[in-house]
């Protein structure tokens, strides 16, 4: 089971805070993710797809969307940082 | 050391913390962030003065994100104590939100690290700023010039 998050801005744009699902294959990448979670979803979520408008955090580690999610408990996608 | 917290803080209290913690110490460099009355970034036109702040946060890959910062600066500058903390949820114009302090022997040193520090946390930090004013609220937009901020460290 793979929990994923979305924080901040993202979250309000896709009217969630998260889920949680099985991976339909363990050694996914972060971009197969995405596309999985896009099948039959609104047009708002095609933004998981861009890099500049949405970063990814594996296992709440900064990743990428080449990132493996073997072994991973956690996916969070959230704006750029505003902190500080 | 790292502290996400909704309570104000004291910086005098910190920074006799890092002067009692810090042997040998010959400089404390210290930095306190305040919420602005005005975030230009996210202005479209008029200015409008921001009531209040909201910040929101991922718990767990904060207070991670901000033990690697600090594990960064001290693997590059001789750190003696450093305290961070970051404050989440509402927050009034005016306000302490964040703090920063580095003690060290010398001052290069205190000051580069806490600068390091500020860069990092601003942009690989996972704190996000929400500002209302008057009846409107919107989420502060990332800054390119805080991204510059923190690639002239690598």
């Amino acid at each position: 089971m793979l929990k994923v998050h979305y924080f901040a801005a993202l979250r309000e744009t896709l009217g969630s805070t998260g889920e949680e699902l099985n991976l339909p294959r363990a050694d996914m990448t972060v971009a197969q993710l995405i596309e999985h979670l896009l099948e039959g979803r609104a047009e708002s979520w095609a933004i998981l797809n861009d890099s500049s408008q949405v970063l990814v955090a594996v296992d709440q580690t900064i990743a990428d969307r080449t990132t493996s999610l073997a072994g991973a408990a956690e996916v969070a996608f959230f704006p750029p940082m505003t902190g500080g | 050391m790292i502290s996400v917290q909704e309570a104000d803080f004291d910086i005098g209290a910190l920074y006799e913390s890092l002067r009692a913690e810090a042997d040998n110490a010959g400089a404390i460099a210290t930095f306190t962030g305040l919420v602005r009355e005005f975030y230009e970034a996210s202005d479209k036109g008029a200015k409008p003065s921001v009531q209040s702040l909201f910040l929101e946060h991922y718990p767990g890959m904060t207070e991670k994100a901000l033990s690697d910062i600090v594990a960064q600066a001290q693997a590059r500058w001789d750190v003696l104590a450093c305290r961070v903390v970051h404050r989440v949820g509402e927050l009034q114009a005016k306000e302490q939100i964040v703090y920063v302090g580095v003690a060290s022997t010398h001052r290069a040193d205190a000051f580069a690290a806490a600068e390091f520090i500020m860069d990092y946390l601003k942009t690989r930090a996972p704190f996000w700023k929400k500002q209302a004013a008057g009846d409107k609220t919107q989420w502060i937009e990332s800054r390119e010039s805080d991204e510059l901020a923190r690639k002239r460290w690598e």
